[in-house]
């Protein structure tokens, strides 16, 4: 068995909904069945197979592949198996996944991981803004799972925030954990200004001195805290170098805040 | 039967279901590991009274604990879960959260019981939950920094009062017998030997004289009754004591006796052992019998 390739036939124009394209969907369809599926793009639908070429059999493992940048809400929902996209997503990629694998080797666009409740994403590239967020409107983002992004991310990443993990080896845009209510996001780049901006609860760890911790939040000292090593173990079976600091990011200055909000949070900032 | 001129009784060790937990105490280096973890399973040789019977299973390697600090691993023992639950949360609490530098993590899955579940408002609103790895733990601020504990530790169902009793021609020489037999049971995993130093001298049997005892002196392996009750002594044993095995499994409990029991044989007859027997009730106490000649065979 190999794994279900859809390969877009030409670059397109207009921004395609794969939604439908989920190992939960497709398990037990024919490949027929599978190429009728109407996906829509632009102001109309089309079949699946008038824009992809199908290959593949094992609807477990999905493979995007060819100009994939305008594919948006790549693994919507996402319960089980895994989504590979050899290439850029567009935006909501993993929106509300619920389990599985997704794995983008590109960048992605806005609202990535945004609302979020289990599940793991691995971003090889960029993270556009509102990365891990609850969508316009709504109160409740990310509530679970680990999101990790080899590169940068945009504005507002983990903007409403209840739990999980966002790990990024880059750097981040303005107001990181903006709105948090509670879970992690470590950074291993530079944190952009207004960092953990009206932050309630949850940490934001941080590998390198931010170039300003916000006049709301307040030193609380040096500590080393027990559970960074605890947190930063449990992701080892991850294609992530957090697995491996416990050393280095187990020592931390404290900043407690967004004081101008519940205050319960923290900005973590290792050394 | 007979090992290096040792008897062993035809006889069996009587058990009982119990339920059980581990708990993992992590802290700075060992010493404070250790400290800390012999409060939490301090006063704890038997049920009777004092509600759950622990000990200290084994040291363990900073490359096995949850957050790579020296740690102890430790099985608490109760007659039931809800006593196991009280017993649990008012150690972790008074031994485990008091005591500096210390974490606490369960050690078993199972059905879980609280373990920081009610700790955490100790933290008085400044405590911090964190899901990790599916498990949730609290991050209670205390003098010292901040208190690691886990939510909840699972019970399992478990075995108490395995035992087996050396009868020697004389006190220390019982003593050190039971001294080689721990030592080498101590290796072991999955069980403790609640009572101090691992040995019992008050062995009981069920009923007493007074109505208001369930449970009194064994008068039939007390040496100076020998003359005065039914005794099940002969005359040239002057020193009897027992040790008692808590186990998660039959499996544990048996290999725990034979091990013990070969211990303490080692010393042979010539070191003034002399028997190897066993407490039981008769059958009538618990399901479980352990048969020293079987274990041994």
């Amino acid at each position: 068995m190999t794994a279900l390739t859809f390969t877009l036939k030409a670059p397109t124009q207009q921004r395609i909904d794969v939604a439908p394209l989920t190992p939960d969907h497709l398990t037990g369809k024919t490949r027929d069945e599978i190429g009728a599926i109407p996906l829509q793009t632009g102001n109309r639908q089309l079949r699946a197979d008038e824009l992809f070429a199908i290959e593949g059999d094992d609807a477990a493992t999905i493979e995007f592949r060819g100009a994939t940048a305008k594919l948006d809400y790549v693994g919507l929902g996402l319960r089980q198996g895994e989504i590979h996209v050899d290439g850029d997503a567009g935006s909501y990629a993993g929106m509300q996944m619920k389990g599985g694998k997704l794995a983008v080797t590109g960048n992605v666009d806005a609202y990535a991981a945004c609302e979020m409740k289990n599940g793991v994403f691995v971003i090889g590239g960029n993270a556009g803004d509102f990365l891990g967020a609850a969508l316009p409107g709504n109160k409740k983002g990310m509530a679970g799972g680990v999101v990790i992004v080899k590169g940068n991310v945009g504005d507002r990443t983990g903007d409403h925030m209840r739990r999980g993990a966002i790990l990024i080896e880059g750097d981040t845009g303005a107001y990181l954990g903006s709105r948090m209510v509670a879970g992690t996001i470590a950074v291993l780049g530079k944190a952009g200004e207004h960092i953990g901006y009206a932050m309630g609860r949850g940490t934001l760890l941080l590998a390198q001195a931010p170039a300003a911790i916000p006049a709301t939040f307040n030193d609380c000292g040096s500590h080393t805290l027990g559970f960074i090593p605890l947190l930063l173990k449990s992701f080892a079976e991850l294609e992530t170098p957090f697995a491996g600091m416990s050393e280095k990011l187990k020592r931390v200055r404290r900043y407690a805040g967004d004081m101008a909000a519940l205050g319960k949070g923290e900005i973590l900032v290792a050394g | 039967m007979n090992i290096n001129g040792v008897e062993i009784d035809a006889t069996f060790a009587e058990a009982f279901p119990m339920k059980a937990t581990r708990l993992i105490v992590t802290s700075q280096n060992m010493k404070w590991a250790t400290l800390t973890a012999e409060a939490m399973t301090g006063f704890a040789t038997s049920v009777i009274g004092c509600g759950v019977e622990a000990g200290i299973e084994r040291e363990l390697d900073p490359a096995e604990t949850p957050d790579g600090r020296p740690g102890i691993a430790m099985l608490f023992f109760a007659m039931g879960g809800k006593t196991l639950t009280k017993q649990v949360e008012t150690r972790a609490g008074q031994c485990g959260l008091t005591a500096p530098t210390s974490a606490l993590f369960a050690g078993i899955p199972g059905k879980d019981i609280p373990l920081g579940k009610n700790l955490r408002f100790f933290g008085d609103g400044f405590q911090v939950a964190k899901r990790i790895g599916g498990r949730r733990y609290w991050r209670i601020p205390v003098m010292d920094g901040e208190f690691l504990c886990e939510e909840a530790t699972g019970v399992v169902p478990a075995i108490g009062g395995g035992n087996f009793l050396i009868l020697a021609e004389s006190q220390p020489q019982a003593l050190a017998a039971c001294e080689a037999a721990i030592e080498a049971m101590r290796k072991l995993p999955n069980v403790i030997m609640p009572f101090p130093g691992g040995v019992v001298r008050s062995g009981s049997k069920v009923g007493s004289k007074y109505k208001a005892l369930s449970a009194s002196t064994n008068d039939a392996f007390c040496p100076t009754l020998k003359g005065q009750t039914r005794t099940d002594l002969s005359p040239e044993i002057e020193s009897v004591m027992e040790i008692v095995i808590d186990g998660l499994t039959e499996v544990d409990i048996k290999q725990a006796m034979k091990v013990g029991i070969e211990a303490a044989c080692s010393l042979g007859a010539t070191s003034g052992i002399r028997r190897i027997s066993a407490c039981n009730y008769g059958g009538k106490l618990g399901p479980f019998l352990f048969h020293l000649h079987e274990i041994l065979a």
